[in-house]
Parts: structure tokens; C-alpha cells; sequence
């Protein structure tokens, strides 16, 4: 800052500020209470998943793609198993989808609901955030049901699942649809028309819709900008076309709007998995693709083929062919994209993560210029930028 | 009228190749033409491709790394593709959200010289899209406000995502390569 008349404080913001929840630095210079300038500093915990990947064979890339954004982890594995599909030109059978489906609107609840409850920790309220937390606990019991993991899932297989849904997952599903509506209905008692919540978040970190496009937001961000862009519905994959739903959209950008989006979209997911489970399909919970698919486990002790096949496609020898591929679902915070290069070798010859975090965040700094300290950490918060996506 | 002709008649010497892998539009074009195309791009009525999906470098290190398209458009332009040695390239996806259309542009640039033009004036998602690719393949992007490094330590001197930084100690002996790992023509 060059004008020597003022006295400017810096402020090292991050990276282990506990109002950050995450590793963010940002050094802020301040004008008392006013930020006039903010740096923002990533890749405290950057892990080369992409050079990673150029060593590993399809399936063992899964792993990865779960911690980039840990707060909706299948949504990414499944990302991730639809695009090798995509370049293998597997078809996965219906039931597969709506089984997709199901986890991956699980996961957009498990994700909003920690952005929203988060926010309502960032403004002085509590409640809501234990309230959410206790549903949160019902996701996750249904993923350990469905794949045995709760955190970093690596639910799935490419061509679609290790097993079924068991009768319990199923149950639990029902039972966390009914108490989730009841939970949010009371959280968004809470928060909706709080008087003091409004004040603190209407007008606070907005940003218009062009200046949302061009640095390349999506997702809850973006809507609530008043964009109706979603993945979902403009390339609909895994037959999101046959649900009915709303895409939510804000009017002004601000940290208020991206709050109602996330619960809107809360209610919606609900809806879709409701429609899922009644539509629920019969049939078999993988694609008939032997060389592609892992057999049975019986079958690979006594069934010559299948015990080449297991042996192949643990070695990562799967008939990838040549080419280029971009597939993105609609994650958690945006369009996640994977653009994979196959020489049709084992490995990827090149994969590139489309973050939806890394991409947004670079706004931050923009839209926390001319705002209180205070007024940064819940935009930060609606923001809901996740370190691991960041980084990668 | 289809997209990639009238990019085609507007630009009639830029395009190297046209093609279409898994429905995605792609355009290989000269490095040169990016800023004035991408202008362009953006600000035709009929195209708007007025959102930067992602932006990514490639590094084919020498030509029979190239994939089998890129091997005719190398044989037909040396000038980029030198017989010798390898191209850096740098990959970018459009969205024209009004018509819900994808494209992707493909430039090279021989391996001696890494400047790419910026395209932060354009879009201000380009920004850190490139110092991403400035940090892991060393391309110099002309006309970016701050091409530092972003995900690794500013004390690195090597650029990791560059093919001729293996990802394994190179000298281990107890992993094959014909067996374990990438082998020409194992399909």
C-alpha cells in the first residue's frame, strides 16, 4: 500500500484459523475494520493427484478422486467411474443408475448440509449446526451399509456395484428421509426469516451473474447468482432425466441466496431419491462386462475365465482404447470435471480435474475487498470451499 | 450454421485439424491464433462461448507419444511438431451455456519454446487455471498479471506434471516396466 498516510494493519488469516475450517491463508491487509487488499495462499495440503494418476490403473484412481471433496466423496467416485465408462462405452443397466442416483443425491444433501450449518455456526448460531450433524451421522451409516466406508467412500466399481442394496440400506434410506424432513424443516424455522441471520448474511459477499460466469463459478454459486446452469439438467447423465426436480435460483449473489439454493436443493434431492425409490428398478447392480467388471469372488476360484479376468483387471489390463474423453457431473459445489487422455495403455496418459473450488475461489479475494473481517469469514463459509477440492 | 465450419471459413489458415472424440467438438489450432479466437468466440452473437470450463497443459515428450491424429498434423506441420523433439500443449474447453454447446481447443508449441498467450484479459477464471499449468508444465503464459506458482512451493525448481519427471525413483530395480508399468502398444 503505498499511501503512507494510513495505517494499514495486516492480518494473517489462516492457514489453521479455526473460522477458516480448512487450511486457507489469506493475508488481509486492513483499514481498521475495512479490508482494502486480500492474498489468498493455496495448496497447504496440494497431494499431485494428477501425476498420481498417470501411474495407476483406472480403478485405483477412485481412491483419489474421494479426497478432493470429502464432504461429498461418492459423487466423485462416481464421476469418476462414468467417465472411464464413457471411454470404455460401457452401458450400465437402469437399476445401476437409480442406485447412483440415490448415493449421489445422499451425498449433495451430506454436502449442503454441512455448508448451511456451518454458515449458521459462522453467525453466532449453534443449534442448527447439532441438529444437521445428527443427520449427517444417518448419511453416512447408509453409505457404510451400501460400501463399508463413511468418510472416503470409494463406493462403486466402474460398470457399477461391488454388491446390491441390502434390505437394511433401504430401511435406513426411509427412515433417514422421514427424520431429514423434519430436521430441516426445523432448521430452516431457525434460519429462513431470522431476523438477526438475514441482517448478517443479505448483501453480504455478492457477486452478479457476469462477473459469477467469467471467473468461472458453478454450481450453488452460480444459482445463486440467478443462473439456472446445472450439469444435471443441461447433460443429464445416470438418467437424471427421468426425475422430476427444480434447479433453485437466487437473485442477488450474496451469501443469503447461496444459503436458500443449498436448502432448496436439500428439499429437491429428497424428492429425487423418493421418486428413485419408488421407481426402483429390477435387475442386476453391475454391467455385464467381463473384462471390465471384477467376477465374483466363488467364480475366480473355480472358473478358469473369470480367474484370468480377475488377474487382468487387477493388473489395471483392461481394453482401454485411444482417445479423449471430458465427462462432469454435477458435484457437490459445481461442475466436477474429469478430462482423461488414454494411450491405451494401463494408466491414464493424462487426467485433469475440473475443481469447482479451485476455480471459484479465486474470486474470494475480489468479493472480500471493501468488506469487514467478519463479513470474509462467513463468505468464505457460503462459499463452501473445501481444501481438498482446492488443492487436489 | 454448425459452429466448427464457421470457425473453419473465419479462420481459414489457424485450424489444423478437426475431429470429434466422443461427441466433443475439437479444434487443433496454431498457437498464434488463440487470443484473436477466443475473442472471436466470445463475442459472436451465434457462438458465445462465453464460459472457460478448464483450461490444461499436455506434454507429449517426443512424436511417437502423439496421439494417432496428432501424428498426421505433425507430419504435415514441422514447424510446430519438430521431427526431434516434443510439443508442450495447453487444452482448453468452452461451454456456450445459451446453447448448452462444448468445444475443445488444442494448441502446441515445440518443446524450446514454451510461451503461450494469456487469456486472463478474457476471462478471469484463466487466471489461476494458468498459473496451475504454469506450475506443473513451466508454460509461459505472455500477458498474465502474475504467473507465480500456486500448488507447489515457489522454491521448486522443476516442473512435476513434465513426463520426464517419473513418478517412481528411476533407480529401482525391482519393478519392470514391461510387465508393470506404460509399454508401447500394450493394448
Amino acid at each position: 500500500m503505498s499511501e503512507t498516510n494510513k495505517n494499514y494493519v495486516t492480518v494473517n488469516l489462516g492457514p489453521a484459523h479455526p473460522a477458516t475450517h480448512g487450511i486457507f491463508q489469506n493475508i488481509i491487509t486492513m483499514d481498521g475494520e475495512t479490508i482494502v487488499d486480500a492474498v489468498s495462499t493455496i495448496g497447504y495440503i496440494h497431494r499431485a493427484f494428477e501425476k498420481l494418476s498417470e501411474r495407476r490403473p483406472f480403478y485405483q484412481i477412485t481412491p483419489l478422486t474421494d479426497r478432493m471433496n470429502y464432504c461429498s466423496s461418492p459423487i466423485n467416485n462416481i464421476g469418476w467411474h462414468m467417465t472411464v465408462e464413457k471411454l470404455l462405452q460401457v452401458e450400465v443397466p437402469k437399476k445401476v443408475d437409480y442406485m447412483r442416483v440415490i448415493i449421489m443425491e445422499l451425498a449433495r444433501i451430506s454436502d449442503h448440509l454441512i455448508c448451511n450449518s456451518i454458515l449458521g455456526v459462522d453467525t453466532g448460531a449453534f443449534s442448527g449446526f447439532l441438529y444437521m450433524f445428527e443427520q449427517r451421522e444417518a448419511i453416512y451409516e447408509i453409505y457404510e451399509e451400501i460400501c463399508g466406508a463413511r468418510l472416503t467412500t470409494n463406493i462403486g466399481r466402474i460398470g457399477g456395484f461391488e454388491r446390491d442394496f441390502s434390505p437394511l440400506v433401504f430401511e435406513r434410506i426411509r427412515k433417514f428421509i422421514k427424520s431429514f424432513s423434519k430436521t430441516l424443516e426445523e432448521f430452516e424455522s431457525l434460519f429462513n426469516r431470522n431476523r438477526i441471520f438475514m441482517d448478517r448474511t443479505i448483501g453480504v459477499g455478492a457477486i452478479s451473474a457476469e462477473q459469477a460466469l467469467n471467473y468461472g463459478f458453478t454450481g450453488p454459486n452460480l444459482r445463486a447468482t440467478g443462473v439456472d446452469y446445472d450439469v444435471r439438467v443441461s447433460e443429464p447423465y445416470s438418467r437424471y432425466q427421468d426425475f422430476n426436480f427444480i434447479i433453485p435460483v437466487g437473485s442477488q449473489g450474496d451469501t443469503y441466496d447461496r444459503f436458500m439454493v443449498r436448502n432448496v436443493e436439500m428439499w429437491q434431492s429428497l424428492e429425487i431419491i423418493k421418486q428413485a425409490l419408488e421407481g426402483f428398478p429390477e435387475g442386476s447392480y453391475h454391467a455385464d462386462v467381463p473384462g471390465i467388471y471384477l467376477p465374483p469372488k466363488d467364480d475366480v476360484y473355480n472358473n478358469m475365465e473369470a480367474l484370468i479376468y480377475h488377474f487382468k483387471i487387477v493388473m489395471g489390463e483392461i481394453p482401454a482404447p485411444k482417445g479423449e474423453v471430458y465427462f462432469a457431473v454435477e458435484g457437490g459445489n459445481g461442475e466436477l470435471g474429469f478430462y482423461l487422455t488414454s494411450d491405451g495403455g494401463r494408466t491414464p496418459y493424462r487426467l485433469h480435474f475440473r475443481r469447482p473450488c479451485f476455480i471459484a475461489y479465486q474470486a474470494y479475494a475480489e468479493m472480500i475487498k471493501g468488506k469487514m473481517l467478519s463479513d470474509a469469514i462467513i463468505t468464505l463459509s457460503s462459499l463452501n470451499i473445501i481444501a481438498g477440492e482446492l488443492d487436489a | 450454421m454448425n459452429v466448427v465450419a464457421q470457425i473453419e471459413t473465419h479462420f481459414p489458415n489457424a485450424i489444423l485439424a478437426v475431429s470429434e472424440p466422443y461427441g466433443m467438438p475439437t479444434l487443433v489450432i496454431r498457437k498464434e491464433a488463440i487470443t484473436e479466437m477466443m475473442h472471436y468466440l466470445y463475442s459472436q452473437p451465434e457462438l458465445q462461448f462465453q464460459f472457460l470450463t478448464t483450461l490444461c497443459g499436455m506434454h507429449y515428450p517426443t512424436f511417437y507419444d502423439l496421439p494417432d491424429d496428432l501424428q498426421e498434423v505433425a507430419q504435415k506441420n514441422p514447424d510446430i511438431f519438430p521431427p526431434s523433439s516434443g510439443v508442450y500443449g495447453v487444452v482448453y474447453h468452452l461451454h456456450n451455456l445459451y446453447s448448452n454447446q462444448r468445444l475443445r481447443i488444442k494448441a502446441f508449441s515445440p518443446i524450446s519454446d514454451v510461451s503461450f498467450p494469456s487469456l486472463t484479459s478474457l476471462f478471469s477464471a484463466a487466471n489461476w487455471m494458468e498459473r496451475e499449468t504454469y506450475d506443473f508444465f513451466g508454460l509461459e503464459f505472455q500477458g498474465h498479471p502474475n504467473l507465480t506458482r500456486i500448488l507447489n512451493m515457489d522454491e521448486m525448481t522443476y516442473f512435476p506434471l513434465r513426463k520426464e519427471y517419473a513418478l517412481e525413483d528411476a533407480t529401482r530395480q525391482d519393478k519392470n516396466d514391461t510387465f508393470f508399468g506404460r509399454t508401447q502398444g500394450n493394448e
